[in-house]
């Protein structure tokens, strides 16, 4: 019996096509190396991402796709999935505003005209100085002392129109 | 002379009022005086229209101070509150106002009371004593006393644990898991948040002991993102945990093992249902899967799964510790034990109450509640979260429990009560469900990912005035559509707030006939 001719193989790197800054790159091949690992390892890669960077970039996709050993796509498709993954950067302070019915029952949906009124701005807006995006949220946990905003990780409660621009004018 | 010990929760709600700035005051004053006092931050007692509301440890017991606000405190120095002197801001002993006295406290026994950083409090008030029992009993007489005790799922749901758990301990695998589902999207519900925060331990307690149940060695908690305060008192009390050997290999020398960690959700309402919620979990998008095959067998990477909401494992340890017997003499009917009931949207008295099943509706809003915080009359009460009806004045005399609420269309669900005053727009809650469903709908189905966002239009249609008899039989087919076509609770309830507004509320679904000739 003849034996098999070796097999070929040619060796390919596939390098994902990512125009990530340095520091971007080091932020998400930082949090791939950490999580990767840990089952069910995407959603904690992007909360990773986000929490470094504010926003998950559109070209980070690959670079997680790649080291998850999945197609862009899902990458792409979790990403999209979720409200609180954000693509674009957002502004120095995110403001979640609560839509939801036990602060509707205290006056959220006047808190929310003010809000985009007062911001200049709609859902998913960022002001056009950078400073605030405002975000919808349904519910925060805070529904005995609606109306409820979060700014950044930070509860506000009773929060009325005065109240908010006191918190929008605090530095 | 000993410290005073001063009491000021670190709960979200608390602090969202500003409990920070109070205790900032409160350490400022005593500096300033010379007065040695120690500050701890406990969890909320669940009175939260007085929150941030101010404890200080006497001779006689707690006595509350509340609200208290940052330009409160040097007054109450003034009235030497730390030793309980006279003010205006004055509660007495915090065991004796009502709204406290009245409750059966079962699962939040120590929320407000202890010092939720500190395992060493935990176990003075009573904590480990629920898995000391469990690891000298066999995993099936755990899970026959969880079955005895009558508990139910407290997500919404109310799926016997006992039988869910049985299920697991009997499946056959070289892993499983328990998961706890602290993915608390419904308005007015934010009992899984005060535990999470004000007695983390218990839950972690109820966890281990459902791992050594059902033969489970890793368990995650899967917590929604808007709740950071209960990630950082999670982290603190599993590393604590873990430091004291109450979890990770050898637990307490018994040669159990258990390991816990949080996971966090990124926004997206349908993770709370339990199948989308292990997706989410293994890093995919969190789209509902069929059942069968039931979690219990094949759950979280295809192994048998306990999944169980935050109070249902919290409610564990007091089963374990005071036998199924004493848990199954509250409550009424088929609904056993207790069911922390949260007071929420426009309510004067806003908070958390935990009493026993049979407790009726009217009870909580005026006796407890003290009706709406406008002061205008209650026109309706949405119970259950968003998927849950809205009921009117007529149905107020309906007692706590799950049949009864099964019996008028309603549902209990995870014990969320939102009261409106007379100035609601029903028509308006009705298409906010509707509009709720659309944005929430993670698409698998199509009555839930299509009907939702035609159950907008047909509504916006019916309140033009347009052939409104057509458009109403519209909607009410849609619903139906719903109710028995869709794949999960989403748009399977979404029609009881729809439908619930538009039986009892059906004037708010009339519109001016000029109205309606001005926008055709």
């Amino acid at each position: 019996m003849s034996s098999k001719p070796p097999r070929r193989v040619i060796p390919i790197k596939v390098e994902p096509v990512s125009s990530l800054s340095a520091s971007e790159r080091a932020t998400v091949d930082d949090a791939c190396a950490r999580l990767k690992s840990v089952p069910g390892a995407l959603l904690p890669i992007l909360h990773a991402v986000q929490d470094a960077l504010g926003h998950i970039p559109k070209d980070s996709v690959p670079v997680i796709a790649h080291e998850l050993n999945l197609s862009r796509a899902e990458v792409h498709g979790v990403l999209t999935f979720y409200h609180y993954f954000r693509k674009d950067p957002p502004g120095r302070r995110v403001v979640h505003l609560c839509r939801a019915e036990a602060c509707q029952a205290v006056g959220a949906a006047e808190l929310e005209t003010h809000a985009k009124r007062r911001l200049g701005i709609d859902f998913h807006g960022t002001t056009s100085d950078g400073a605030i995006s405002l975000e919808p949220v349904y519910c925060l946990g805070n529904c005995a002392l609606g109306p409820s905003i979060m700014i950044g990780n930070r509860l506000q409660g009773r929060v009325t129109p005065a109240r908010f621009d006191e918190l929008m004018n605090a530095p | 002379m000993t410290r005073t010990r001063v009491y000021v929760p670190r709960d979200a709600a608390a602090r969202s009022v500003g409990a920070d700035d109070t205790v900032e005051a409160i350490a400022g004053q005593a500096a300033q005086r010379g007065l040695d006092i120690e500050i701890v931050r406990n969890g909320s007692r669940g009175m939260l229209w007085l929150e941030p509301l101010v404890e200080v440890a006497t001779e006689s017991g707690r006595i509350a101070y509340g609200p208290v606000a940052a330009g409160d405190v040097p007054g109450l120095f003034d009235a030497n509150f730390l030793t309980g002197g006279a003010h205006r801001l004055a509660l007495g002993l915090t065991d004796a106002i009502p709204y406290f006295k009245q409750q059966e406290r079962l699962t939040f026994a120590r929320v407000g009371l202890t010092d939720p950083r500190s395992i060493a409090d935990y176990i003075a008030h009573g904590g480990y004593r629920g898995l000391t029992a469990a690891l000298q009993m066999e995993p099936g007489a755990i899970v026959a006393a969880v079955t005895a005790s009558g508990l139910r799922g407290r997500g919404g749901a109310a799926f016997p644990a006992g039988i869910k758990w049985k299920t697991v301990l009997g499946a056959g695998a070289d892993q499983k898991y328990v998961v706890c589902n602290a993915d608390e999207g419904d308005s007015g519900t934010f009992s899984d948040r005060m535990i999470m925060e004000g007695d983390p331990f218990v839950l972690i307690e109820g966890m281990t002991i459902a791992g050594i149940a059902t033969g489970a060695t890793r368990g995650f908690i899967y917590l929604r993102w808007e709740y950071p305060d209960a990630k950082i008192a999670l982290d603190a009390a599993i590393a604590a945990a873990y430091a004291e050997r109450y979890l990770g290999e050898n637990i307490r020398g018994s040669g159990a093992r258990f390991d816990l960690e949080v996971r966090l959700g990124a926004g997206a309402y349908i993770c709370g249902e339990e199948t989308s919620l292990l997706e989410s979990l293994e890093g995919k998008r969190g789209q509902v899967r069929f059942k069968p095959p039931l979690p219990a067998l094949q759950g979280l990477f295809g192994k048998p799964t306990v999944i169980n909401n935050v109070i249902t494992l919290a409610s564990v340890p007091i089963i374990l510790d005071r036998g199924a017997e004493y848990y199954q003499h509250f409550g009424m009917g088929r609904s056993r034990g207790t069911l922390p009931i949260q007071l929420a949207g426009n309510i004067k008295r806003g908070g958390l109450v935990e009493k026993a099943f049979g407790i009726t509706l009217r009870e909580l809003l005026y006796d407890f509640g003290g009706g709406s915080l406008s002061g205008r009359p209650i026109r309706a009460v949405q119970v259950g979260g968003p998927l849950g009806a809205y009921l009117p004045e007529s149905q107020f005399d309906t007692k706590l429990d799950y049949e009864a609420f099964g019996d008028i269309k309603a549902m209990l669900g995870h014990g969320g009560i939102v009261v409106f005053d007379d100035t609601v727009d029903m028509a308006a809650q009705a298409r906010y469900a509707m509009e709720f469903c659309a944005i929430e709908s993670c698409g698998k189905c199509t009555p839930c990912r299509i009907g939702s966002t035609r159950g907008v239009e047909v509504i916006d249609r019916l309140l033009t005035g347009d052939n409104p008899a057509k458009q109403e039989a519209i909607l009410r087919d849609l619903c139906e559509t719903l109710t028995y076509g869709s794949l999960c609770a989403l748009g399977g309830l979404t029609p009881y707030p729809v439908l619930s507004a538009l039986n009892h509320f059906s004037q708010d679904f009339i519109k001016p006939a000029a109205a309606a000739a001005g926008r055709r």
